[in-house]
């Protein structure tokens, strides 16, 4: 009883806080209150994953039964890995709001608020180990989101992308909720071992669980902004608040591609040795192969002829849900290993990047077009280079953490016989060079333009943070990865 | 220990002089070239304490990087790498001298830059891990990028892209097989706990038992050559290298030239011909064919340039055509050859670059029109183009000719060619080289002092004294005595084309040539 205390420590705390901020928010209406406590308690949710991981052990022999949750949560290593990715990204996301919003447009405690409640969703997908966690927390999540991206709601812009956002990802949610259903119906259980468990006996009706599997994968696949449901991610990365894209497209993105990995994994695709289910699982591999591959490719051709940075930014990270769903088409522990790594990587440097957007960002020009980049190294030479190393860790050039997530994936997708994939990911590499070196060209070898004017403070801090991870897990990933295999267990 | 000081004292030097204050420009200047010539001191007790009898790699020096994927942190040299890191050592400083009047803007980011470079260059010869190798490999490319495209001429944007996307291209899918072969032989083969390896003498040592299905090892081999092809760059893949070399500073096209490009032809010898016996026996006419048609070709559109830089460019193309033309010629005087020929194109092309900075400095076009009598007003500097002219023709005495030489008697003794035609075809370059060099030589120095331009002209200085005569010293060294630095090469260059020629006439091996040794393997 006690040790389920300590293994949802994440969860209290984060869940009090939340009440307590709303509650303060009503009485003194403190700006100080809310944004500093928003960071401790972050801080403090931080520092309890690591009290958690002391009891996973006894979580996992005890096989959750005997728990309050009733076995709907899962407590496992990597789960709490993803803990520590979410409330770290959704730290440095309220470490750099406070003064984008103010410069464009107030600073509104429900802010940080929303961005509590959205990690909260995202710890509760992490631990999921029931369909139904799992759509909770992908709601949780999403409805946050909705609000957040509309959040500057003089921005026509802004309130664009919430309202498109939010439309669509109705939609999502929909198919998932219905292939959650016909999984229901198929295996009368929603909880991954029970699911697995008869799915495996081969007493089930083939027809719903293939279409119930698509489903939800199409729902989740909407989520990653995975081909063919990636035509939201643009606009609504484009219009949020720079903050909150940054945030939307790490956290999560990895959210949601974890629970990817979470039922690939809990459901053993492709269903190992199992005669009953072998055309299907064969093909639902074959086919999410062929949406990393299209995702990728579509991601960065379209990147290349952009000329708003962010909607670049926004393309690319399109492109880098293909990167990630290598691993669970690898779907072996490299694959998972890998997914972490990647995800951890691209968190700091797509935070990074667009972190250094909203420090530039003004509120009568948000300064986002090329043009507006040209000449930057002149005057900001220090920023220029922060952004130069975020474009090279993005495009995957060592020795940045880029290249070695990216590597990893190689590795996971080559050992269980995704060439081909592989090497669609390195043409569509090639092919994303050419907009990263773009920014970094139009920094560096552009005559300078006047304008903008890059503010320091907080945001700043974030961005010194992204980039000393930047490299530091670049020279030496054998500290997240010694982290990781020892989760994975 | 000497090794590593080789290696990260450009580092250190980078990383301190971030903190500098821009504005200090002298300190920059000076304090890079201290590094670099500290850096090239401590390289020649490298090459003092290295024992050339020993074919295997010296001064191993192996730590543990990432253990789930046994990538380590693994360095040494042997008798083909050594020459190139003294090459990289001797080139460094004396670009460092010849920046100090050709670069005038933004001194800080390129002092730094071109001691970055300097490392990953010196890290790409003598890391023995192929994961290492290919961080190496790709940290070479962000400084010369920079450096293209921030000092360089009027394209230099679309120069600078076009080197980065070309080089990127090549190298992500040698990558694919650095990562199939770690799997393959760390899994499938040795078993390793992480089930991968990048351990290049591991790999090497499993390897030459030749346990890989030509089928595949076919593509394992055209991947690793792609991208170094594309870096040599071997014809018809070296249409990025006359842009970057046109609109490259002169310092970076002395570096481009003089360093960069056998980053290609060393990793072909290092990894293509070590690696992949089958495929290379198999691929060996196929490039060879390309190494004669790159000869010819580049000497012929060297022949109809009007502008010095591009000619000194394309006469690369051509120069190095020798080089793969001695190298998959697979015999140890080609594959000699080709190891001193890479060592005399850094000098002699690197010279003729710095030649056409010195010019180009005076004044700022490099037409070869707008010249003419430069000999009566510069006389001193005439004598020295003249020499890296000759050189680069390849006239007996000096360094070119023992290298192209070597090259082409390998290529007519080759077994594995098995055919007169590539050498042949090959000395017309010699020829072609005397036209266009010795064409362009006479219309820059000689004939009458026509352009009022040029009656102004100014005699080398100092500091150009300085830094020539020493390339010019090395050219004399090379030519007259070449046994010298072709001794250092030979033993390991023996191994490596014995391996061959044992698979290819089993027959013919006799009990000599089976005594090969293998180096010491550290399977755990």
């Amino acid at each position: 009883m006690i040790e389920e205390i300590f293994l949802t420590l994440p969860h209290i705390i984060l869940s009090i806080s939340i009440i307590l901020f709303l509650v303060f928010d009503g009485l003194w209406k403190n700006k100080n209150i809310n944004f500093w406590g928003s960071l401790i308690s972050l801080l403090l949710c931080f520092l309890s994953v690591f009290i958690s991981l002391q009891y996973i052990d006894f979580g996992i022999s005890s096989n959750y039964k005997n728990f309050v949750t009733k076995g709907l949560l899962s407590f496992n290593g990597l789960s709490y890995f993803f803990d520590l990715l979410f409330i770290l990204a959704a730290f440095l996301s309220i470490l750099s709001s406070r003064e984008y919003q103010r410069v464009r447009y107030k600073e509104l405690n429900e802010f940080y608020t929303l961005i509590l409640i959205a990690t909260f969703g995202m710890i509760i997908i992490s631990h999921s180990n029931n369909f139904i966690t799992l759509f909770l927390g992908v709601e949780t999540m999403s409805l946050s989101f909705y609000v957040l991206a509309g959040f500057f709601r003089r921005s026509l812009q802004s309130v664009e992308a919430g309202i498109k956002y939010f439309l669509l990802g109705a939609f999502a949610t929909g198919f998932l909720v219905y292939g959650i259903a016909f999984l229901y119906g198929t295996a009368k259980s929603l909880d991954f071992t029970n699911f697995a468990n008869i799915v495996q006996s081969g007493e089930i009706n083939k027809t719903y669980l293939t279409i119930g599997i698509t489903l939800v994968f199409i729902g989740l696949a909407f989520k990653i902004a995975a081909f063919p449901f990636h035509q939201w991610a643009p606009d609504v990365y484009t219009g949020a608040p720079t903050t909150i894209s940054a945030f939307m497209s790490t956290a999560g993105k990895a959210s949601a591609v974890f629970a990817l990995l979470l039922i690939a994994r809990n459901l053993n695709l492709p269903f190992a040795n199992l005669e009953a289910t072998k055309s299907i699982a064969f093909n639902i591999q074959e086919i999410l192969s062929i949406i990393s591959a299209a995702t990728m490719l579509i991601g960065n051709f379209i990147a290349l002829v952009q000329k708003n940075v962010k909607r670049m930014l926004a393309y690319s990270s399109v492109a880098h849900a293909g990167y990630l769903l290598m691993g669970i088409v690898a779907n072996n522990p490299e694959g998972w290993n890998a997914i972490a790594f990647y995800s951890l990587a691209y968190l700091f440097m797509q935070f990074g990047a667009f972190t250094i957007l909203s420090l530039c960002e003004k509120e009568e020009n948000d300064f986002n077009s090329l043009e507006d980049y040209y000449g930057f190294s002149k005057k900001h030479p220090f920023l220029a280079g922060t952004m130069s190393v975020f474009m090279l860790s993005l495009a995957g050039i060592p020795p940045f953490a880029g290249f070695f997530g990216k590597y990893f994936l190689f590795v996971s997708a080559i050992k269980s016989g995704y060439l081909w994939l592989t090497i669609v990911a390195i043409i569509s590499s090639i092919i994303s060079m050419y907009y990263y070196i773009g920014l970094i060209l139009a920094m560096y070898f552009k005559e300078f333009k006047e304008g903008i004017q890059p503010r320091l403070g907080l945001p700043f801090v974030a961005v010194v943070i992204c980039l000393a991870l930047t490299i530091v897990f670049g020279i030496v990933p054998q500290f997240i990865l010694d982290f990781t295999y020892s989760l994975l267990g | 220990m000497e090794l590593l000081l080789t290696l990260f004292l450009p580092l250190v030097g980078a990383i301190l002089l971030l903190f500098v204050n821009r504005n200090k420009i002298a300190l920059f200047k000076y304090s890079s070239f201290i590094v670099s010539i500290l850096t090239f001191i401590i390289s020649i007790i490298l090459l003092i304490k290295f024992d050339f009898t020993n074919p295997n790699f010296q001064f191993f020096y192996e730590k543990i990087w990432i253990d789930k994927l046994d990538a380590g942190f693994r360095i040494g040299v042997d008798g083909i790498s050594i020459l190139l890191v003294l090459l990289t050592t001797f080139i460094s400083p004396i670009t460092i001298v010849s920046s100090f009047t050709a670069i005038e803007k933004r001194e800080k980011e390129y002092y730094i830059l071109l001691l970055l470079l300097q490392f990953a260059m010196t890290g790409v010869f003598i890391s023995l891990d192929l994961f290492l190798f290919y961080i190496f490999w790709e940290l070479v490319l962000i400084p010369m990028y920079f450096i293209i495209g921030l000092w360089g001429g009027k394209n230099r944007i679309y120069a600078s892209v076009k080197f980065f996307i070309y080089t990127v291209v090549g190298s992500l899918f040698m990558l694919v097989a650095i990562v199939w072969l770690g799997l393959y032989v760390g899994g499938n083969i040795l078993k390793m706990p992480g089930g991968f390896t990048s351990n290049f003498i591991l790999i090497k040592e499993v390897l030459s038992k030749n346990i890989i299905p030509f089928e595949i090892e076919k593509w394992l081999f055209l991947a690793f050559a792609l991208s170094f092809c594309i870096k040599v760059p071997l014809f018809p893949l070296h249409t990025w290298l006359p842009d970057a070399h046109t609109e490259a500073p002169t310092p970076g096209s002395v570096i481009l030239a003089g360093i960069l490009l056998k980053l290609g032809t060393y990793g072909l010898i290092r990894f293509n011909i070590e690696l992949f016996t089958t495929s290379s026996i198999f691929y060996a006419p196929y490039i060879s064919i390309l190494a004669v048609v790159g000869i010819i070709y580049g000497a012929l559109v060297s022949a109809v340039q009007t502008d010095v830089k591009r000619l000194v460019a394309f006469s690369s193309v051509s120069h190095l055509g020798f080089v793969v033309l001695g190298i998959f010629s697979i015999t140890v005087e080609g594959m000699q050859g080709a190891i001193i020929q890479m060592v005399n194109h850094g000098l002699s092309t690197g010279m003729l670059f710095l030649a056409v900075g010195i010019l180009y400095e005076r004044r700022h076009t490099r037409e070869i029109a707008e010249y003419g009598g430069i000999a009566r007003v510069m006389p001193a500097f005439t004598v020295l183009f003249g020499i890296a002219m000759l050189s680069s023709v390849g006239l007996p005495g000096l360094n070119g000719f023992v290298g192209e030489f070597l090259s082409l008697l390998g290529a007519f003794k080759s077994p594995i060619l098995n055919s007169y035609t590539y050498a042949i075809l090959g000395a017309t370059g010699v020829i072609f080289a005397a036209v266009y060099l010795l064409t362009m030589f006479q219309k820059v120095a000689f004939g009458p002092l026509t352009n009022p331009l040029n009656h102004t002209l100014k005699d080398l200085s100092k500091r150009e004294w300085s830094y020539l005569v020493p390339i010019v010293i090395l050219m004399l060294w090379i030519g007259v005595y070449p046994k010298f630095f072709l001794n250092y090469s030979e033993a390991s260059v023996k191994k490596v084309v014995e391996k061959v020629h044992q698979y290819k006439f089993p027959a013919k091996a006799n009990n000599n040539s089976l005594n090969i040794q293998f180096e010491k393997s550290n399977i755990k």
